[in-house]
């Protein structure tokens, strides 16, 4: 497989506050027709990236290149090629939606009339309120509409469902995938692996500033285990050293354990087979991945501005 | 009310800084005074020869306020401190106002406070309680100080008091404000207006003699005649002024819901204008309604000066020629003063205007802007250009209005336009200011204040800057310092020149510095 020039390539990003160390070390690589999911707790320094990536914050050490340019020399002419979401989105209070979307795109270098109504229609955004009447999850979709109805070849999305229903995050991802088909690139940022995990064909996940995990999803399915509590009606059977299934606790009548997708059918029926009285299935927060697979906790390191998730 | 209690102990505690501050500026205020005056005229019969020069001159009564006991100390404190004296009481109780309660349902602050178990009203009783106890404190402040200094107790009991009431008097106009408008704002600007007009009004009641001065509360503050046959009951005006606008503020209150001002906000266009473009038409759209409000307020305000016509000079005795302004015309030199004093006025709109970038930044809203396809510089550029214009607006409308006031009142064009021009020129403090304030802001942190101490500073130099015999190179921090007074000067083209590249400097150094610096 050739690998097309990346949308965006990221290598040993230093980024620091006075004495804190928001990045460190960071790498991130994006290319043309992927969505790239961009994990990681509140704090890792995912806005920080995006702000380095976007020109805002200039990089402490190593190189950020933006669609074959500098970030921060050319943040004018390459943002023209690119859309952003911020997390926190805020509007001007006085500006109506359909006023702020248009100013946006004419930035961009014109409105795509056809996009434009497609894409407030289906966001179901009311563009006559103003900037101060919307919602959380309105604003998003003001940001949303603007950025999706540019012609980009890279989206920049920071936690962008976070105030959206599920109707309208089930919109999100097919406006998200058409865009993929269409070859754009995404880089979506997320604190929680499940939103990205129907929708990214790779992921990074970063940690105090770093990248600890890199690949596609199938390269981290260790990741995606799931963890599964069960009270049994009789003895519990024998699972010690199957294939697939991780950090048993066997407690009485009581299973807890971790196991792989693919020994999850495996695991319910000999469980079954003695009997269940209760049951327990959640997949691991990313809380959890990281506490299991660094091995320390999360430190609660006081974030600088800038610096917020 | 537990609740009351509890919010007004916050606000105290998020005030801790700022209260004292107005405090000790506002007692300085007045008890510097009375040093000034004992240091400046060792005997009474200097006092005397400079109280009759005083008196005559329509400037200083313009800006201070009408000439009483003049030949004595607590006659001169009295006169040269209570215009200033409300004003200053007026914008601590907006600030306060405004801080605690439109600022707090902007934020949504208020909105977490409401959800506990907070009775509807409590907000406001709370804002309105920390904005009484800060008008008392500096009355009292203000009235120890005086007697302490030695000055007649009821006399200085009386300035206390007067401005005590003022302040709480505007104290509940920017609280109706709060619930009529639904920015914080748009609470300055209504609040600042008010002030603004009850200056103006008794500025031109107070030289004209015809009476306007009783529609300003300075004016009953100043009706007092506090060391000069003290008389409490105009107090009463102050007090019967303030329950109707507090009503008012309460009704209006009940009216409207949290969050949004006494009119409901109404939907807008569902399209961009064709304006809406770029950043020169995002920024002109941002700043629209200020450079509106701001040219008709200097409009109004211009007329004010102007209407006083020539009756200047009729005031002015021989006697006072030399003492004032240098020239040899006195009507010269009240309009070259006006001049001045509305170039501070409009510096309230420069500073403000330029911070308007800053206010844009720290909303993320300038995040979201940067990431498209815009230049720092351009976008830089298009606040610069808004500020400039603005800036030339409200001071052509300055200018009209002294222009149009002067020729209705007199009749005469030419000398209008003659005692008019000056104002004109004071368009290039302003511009070195919008330097200054745009170079605070791209340094950032505690420089992004350096706007507001240099207008600050200048209102000083201006209103002290001889009485409290500041050096010169202090007194040319403010950039209004460097002007001759036109007309009872002639202009000089120097200075002029050398300010504009000053603000140019300004401006080229808040370029590079933000263009250099992380955003946000």
């Amino acid at each position: 497989m050739s690998t097309p020039q990346p949308a965006l390539d990221v290598h040993g990003l230093v980024k620091t506050f006075g004495s804190f160390r928001a990045l460190d070390g960071l790498d991130l690589t994006v290319v043309p027709g992927e969505v790239h999911g961009f994990l990681g707790p509140n704090g890792a320094g995912k806005s920080t990236t995006i702000r380095v990536v976007l020109g805002l914050l200039r990089a402490g050490a190593g190189q950020v290149t933006l669609l074959g340019g500098d970030p921060w020399r050319d943040a004018a002419a390459l943002h023209r090629r690119l859309a952003y979401v911020p997390g926190d989105v805020a509007l001007w209070p006085h500006l109506t939606g359909g006023e702020t979307i248009d100013l946006l795109a004419r930035l961009h270098g014109g409105v795509d009339e056809q996009r434009r109504a497609e894409l407030v229609e289906r966001f179901e955004l009311d563009p006559t309120k103003r900037g101060r009447s919307y919602s959380k999850g309105n604003r998003q979709k003001v940001a949303l509409v603007a950025a999706l109805a540019a012609d980009v070849e890279l989206l920049v999305l920071d936690e962008p469902t976070s105030g959206l229903d599920p109707l309208m995050e089930a919109t999100f991802t097919e406006c998200v995938r058409e865009r993929r088909e269409q070859g754009c690139a995404v880089l979506l940022s997320s604190h929680i692996l499940a939103e990205v995990e129907h929708l990214a064909d790779r992921v990074s996940i970063i940690r105090n500033g770093r990248t600890v995990e890199s690949g596609t999803l199938d390269d981290l399915r260790h990741l995606t285990r799931t963890s599964v509590q069960a009270e049994l009606a009789g003895d519990p059977p024998a699972l010690a050293g199957v294939p697939g299934i991780h950090d048993l606790e066997v407690d009485g009548h009581r299973v807890v354990c971790e196991v792989d997708t693919p020994a999850l059918d495996g695991l319910l029926r000999a469980l079954t087979s003695v009997g269940v009285t209760s049951l327990v299935c959640q997949p691991p927060t990313l809380e959890e991945l990281f506490l299991r697979h660094y091995g320390d906790a999360v430190p609660a390191t006081p974030s600088p501005p800038g610096a917020t998730s | 009310m537990s609740a009351v209690g509890t919010l007004v102990r916050a606000h105290l505690r998020r005030d801790r800084w700022a209260l004292p501050a107005w405090w000790v500026a506002g007692t300085l205020l007045y008890c510097t005074q009375a040093v000034s005056i004992d240091g400046l005229y060792a005997t009474q019969a200097e006092l005397d020869q400079a109280a009759a020069a005083m008196e005559g001159n329509a400037a200083f009564v313009a800006m201070a306020g009408p000439a009483r006991a003049l030949d004595t100390v607590g006659g001169q404190v009295a006169w040269q401190s209570t215009a200033y004296g409300v004003v200053l009481a007026g914008l601590m109780s907006t600030m306060l106002v405004v801080r605690h309660t439109r600022g707090e349902e902007e934020s949504g602050r208020d909105e977490l406070v409401r959800a506990a178990a907070v009775p509807r009203r409590a907000p406001l009783v709370a804002a309105m309680v920390v904005a009484t106890l800060a008008n008392v404190v500096l009355g009292v402040l203000v009235a120890a100080s005086l007697a302490s200094y030695g000055l007649a107790l009821a006399d200085s009991a009386a300035l206390g008091v007067g401005l005590a009431l003022a302040g709480l008097l505007l104290a509940t106009v920017a609280l109706l404000a709060a619930q009529v408008f639904s920015t914080g704002r748009a609470v300055w600007g209504a609040t600042g207006a008010v002030i603004g007009a009850a200056f103006a009004l008794r500025a031109v009641g107070d030289v004209a003699e015809n009476g306007l001065s009783w529609l300003s509360p300075i004016g009953w503050y100043q009706a007092m005649h506090a060391f000069s046959g003290l008389r409490w009951w105009p107090a009463a005006l102050l007090v019967l002024a303030a329950v109707p606008v507090a009503a008012g503020a309460v009704a209006a209150f009940e009216r409207r819901d949290i969050g949004s001002g006494l009119r409901a906000a109404s939907p807008g266009p569902a399209r961009g204008g064709r304006s809406l473009s770029g950043p020169l038409g995002l920024t002109w759209r941002l700043q629209r309604p200020a450079v509106v409000g701001w040219t008709l307020g200097l409009l109004l305000t211009g007329l004010a000066y102007g209407t006083i016509g020539d009756s200047a000079r009729e005031l002015i005795g021989e006697s006072s020629q030399a003492l004032f302004g240098g020239g040899d015309d006195l009507v010269a030199g009240y309009y070259g003063t006006t001049a001045v004093m509305l170039a501070l006025i409009a510096g309230g709109f420069t500073v403000s205007s330029a911070l308007r970038a800053k206010g844009e930044e720290e909303s993320g809203r300038g995040e979201l802007l940067l990431a498209q396809p815009l230049a720092r510089g351009r976008w830089l550029g298009a606040h610069v250009a808004a500020t400039v214009a603005g800036s030339v607006a409200v001071v052509v409308a300055a200018w009209l209005g002294v222009f149009v006031g002067y020729a209705v009142v007199t009749g005469e064009a030419g000398d209008a336009a003659h005692y008019a021009a000056p104002t004109l020129v004071q368009v290039v403090p302003l511009l070195v200011l919008a330097g200054v304030a745009a170079l605070g802001h791209a340094l950032g942190g505690r420089a992004s204040a350096l706007g507001w101490a240099v207008l600050a500073w200048s209102v000083v130099v201006l209103l002290f800057g001889e009485a409290w015999r500041v050096p010169g190179w202090a007194q040319g921090l403010s950039p209004y310092d460097h002007l001759p007074l036109a007309p009872a000067e002639a202009y000089a083209w120097g200075p002029v020149v050398g300010l504009l590249v000053v603000a140019a400097l300004a401006w080229a150094a808040s370029y590079v510095v933000l263009c250099r610096r992380d955003l946000g």
